[in-house]
């Protein structure tokens, strides 16, 4: 019932029809765009023009736009071209067509190397906005902290708790596993490297002395920022979206009080817990290999172990914890706000809350190393 | 093509679906005839959100059929199943426009996945469907987020006839619009209909919109349709719920 689409000049002496055929439809679009852009051309300057469309068998927008367009195209001075033969279904889609401006002018952000250079321009001056939103951050939660100490009824306590469901005990099985695993590890390689020195023993000292106070804390501090961190910068940036935060200020709620500080001090109880656990976990991982592997009886791993650690160390790894606590928390909790209206800003904003609480969780370790080594910890 | 045109572009035939142990359809029956604007009614909670969801696909049927376009969506070909979803447009309720990409961008989604046409002619007939749903042109270069509610719901439109389809689905237009947005959104879905020979599924709360758009409707019900036909019909009816709908305060306040 309807064939290909197609466009025939008919010249009768100073006037041109163009006699449009077949389906005039989406699906025929390119073919449809080729044939008009062909009619414009070679249109020359007759005296008056027609465009025949009695035997288009169906149109839709695109083909009654594309008539339409030919129709502008040919109208040039004093000629006006004129669509003939509209059948009274069709008549009102090219109505509505007739109706439609030129298109404005689309601006195509090309990439130049200044465009670049401002860019990084940018991005450098955004390290001291992301710095000054930190702060601030700080700044409002220990405004928000001393107003719960004032008045501590304001205190949201089940919040907190079901926080700290979600960061502290759900996150056991998970910490407790990677850490015994990478004290599995260290024990291993410090016992095929010591061994050609005969000295295996010495795998109790490392392995103590490492767990405790480096890599137990940051292992589970890096591990909480991909965990919890995100998980609190999601929660928040779609809560944002949906103005759920200022449905809450509307009501008089601050959602720092409401929402961040119960976030807050979740996950500042929760990481030294976990890197206690954690701690425990790479020992029992650590002395694990060293029996198995190394032969290492655990009574003198005990033994040695005792003599190898102070409380110095394990002060020095768990003070530590709070601290990055606090570091991921303020992150999250910026970048969550920070999200705006769109899906790829909340993903934007996930990354940049993972990977700024990661780096700033080593830069803190980085500060504390130079601490207890100036105090002589 | 023959019996495509007498034939019901939708035929829904003992639909059952279930959410756990609740029963939401049960055995449901429906036909939208080509051409026509069809208002779908009922309680909150009957499931009209839910039979639109399934007769898209969105929502898994325990029992029944469901044919589009004389089509079976279960034992269509993955082509065949394209190419129905090719010829319908779906407004969802909040708009579901893509928020990461402008307005434009959003209207000319399904045409860079469906058409092989230049960059030219995608921008004017964006400007065609923008000028259509009553939009100025300078909004196509907006993101969703800032947009109004009105405006969300008009380029949500717009979207879902980028194809020109023959059929679409409404999901309660115009709820959350002012009433004189909700009548120009009226307006626009029988003007549209007329000029694109569409065939409209409109779930509705809005009275308004059964009395000035509608050309038939449906009545959801503990599952099934309860009533079906004209405006006059609805107001005939005995049941109880439809009592209540078309004569209630509400009711005699826009019939005047």
């Amino acid at each position: 019932m309807s064939g290909d689409p197609k466009l025939e000049r008919v010249a009768k002496g100073n006037a041109l029809a163009l006699c449009a055929t077949g389906t005039w439809t989406a699906s025929f679009a390119p073919v449809l765009e080729r044939m008009v852009a062909d009619a414009e051309q070679l249109a020359g300057s007759p005296q008056s023009i027609f465009i025949d469309v009695s035997e288009v068998a169906k149109l839709d927008t695109f083909g009654a736009w594309l008539i339409e367009r030919l129709r502008r195209s040919l109208t040039k001075g004093p000629v006006e071209a004129q669509i003939a033969g509209l059948s009274a279904n069709y008549s009102s889609l090219v109505d509505e067509v007739r109706r439609v401006r030129a298109t404005p002018v689309v601006d195509g952000s090309t990439i130049t190397i200044i465009g670049m250079l401002e860019q990084i321009g940018r991005a450098v001056a955004g390290v001291a906005g992301t710095m000054a939103g930190l702060v601030d951050m700080l700044g409002a939660v220990l405004a928000a902290g001393f107003r719960v100490l004032i008045h501590p009824r304001s205190f949201r306590l089940t919040s907190t708790v079901h926080h700290m469901e979600q960061v502290c005990w759900r996150a056991v099985p998970i910490i407790v596993l990677i850490t015994f695993l990478i004290g599995c590890i260290i024990a291993q390689q410090g016992i095929f490297h010591f061994r050609r020195f005969g000295a295996d023993i010495f795998v109790v000292d490392m392995l103590g002395v490492l767990v405790l106070r480096e890599i137990g804390v940051l292992l589970v501090a890096i591990m909480v920022a991909g965990r919890s961190g995100s998980a609190y910068t999601a929660e928040l940036g779609s809560m944002k979206m949906r103005e759920e935060i200022d449905a809450l200020r509307t009501m008089g709620f601050d959602p720092i009080e409401v929402l961040v500080l119960p976030r807050m001090m979740a996950l500042v109880i929760a990481l030294p817990i976990l890197a206690f656990l954690g701690a425990m976990a790479a020992l029992y991982g650590g002395g694990l290999v060293a029996w198995l592997y190394g032969g290492v009886q655990p009574e003198a791993f005990l033994l040695r172990l005792r003599d190898a650690i102070s409380i110095d160390h394990f002060i020095v790894g768990i003070v530590k914890a709070p601290v990055m606590a606090a570091v991921i928390g303020i992150v999250a909790c910026v970048e969550g706000l920070a999200v705006q209206g769109s899906a790829e800003s909340l993903g934007q904003h996930t990354t940049a809350s993972v990977v700024k609480g990661i780096f700033f969780v080593i830069v803190m370790d980085g500060i504390f190393a130079i601490f207890f080594a100036s105090i002589g910890m | 093509m023959a019996g495509e045109i007498q034939n019901p572009i939708i035929r829904v035939r003992d639909v059952t679906v279930q959410f756990g142990a609740t029963r939401v359809l049960d055995g449901l029956n429906l036909d939208v005839k080509r051409g026509e604007i069809l208002g779908f009614v009922g309680p909150s909670g009957a499931g009209k959100s839910v039979l639109t969801r399934t007769i898209i696909g969105l929502v898994p049927k325990v029992a029944g059929s469901i044919e589009v376009f004389g089509v079976d969506l279960d034992s269509s070909s993955t082509s065949q199943r394209r190419n129905v979803e090719r010829r319908w447009g779906v407004l969802f309720q909040q708009g579901a426009l893509f928020s990461s990409l402008t307005v434009r961008q959003n209207i000319q989604f399904p045409m860079r996945e469906y058409l092989r046409v230049s960059q030219r002619l995608m921008d004017e007939i964006t400007m065609a469907k923008l000028t259509m749903v009553g939009l100025k042109p300078e909004v196509a270069e907006r993101f969703p987020s800032e947009l109004s509610g009105g405006m969300i719901k008009r380029v949500a439109l717009a979207r879902a006839l980028s194809l020109d389809p023959d059929l679409v689905f409404l999901d309660e237009p115009t709820s959350g619009l002012d009433p004189i947005g909700a009548g120009d959104f009226d307006e626009l879905v029988r003007t549209l209909q007329r000029t694109l020979g569409l065939t409209v599924f409109m779930v509705t709360h809005d009275l308004d919109s059964l009395y000035t758009a509608c050309d038939r409707i449906a009545v959801l019900g503990n599952g099934k349709i309860i009533a079906a036909g004209s405006i006059a019909d609805m107001q005939a009816s005995q049941h109880p719920w439809l009592r209540q709908y078309f004569h209630g305060k509400r009711a005699r306040a826009v019939m005047g």
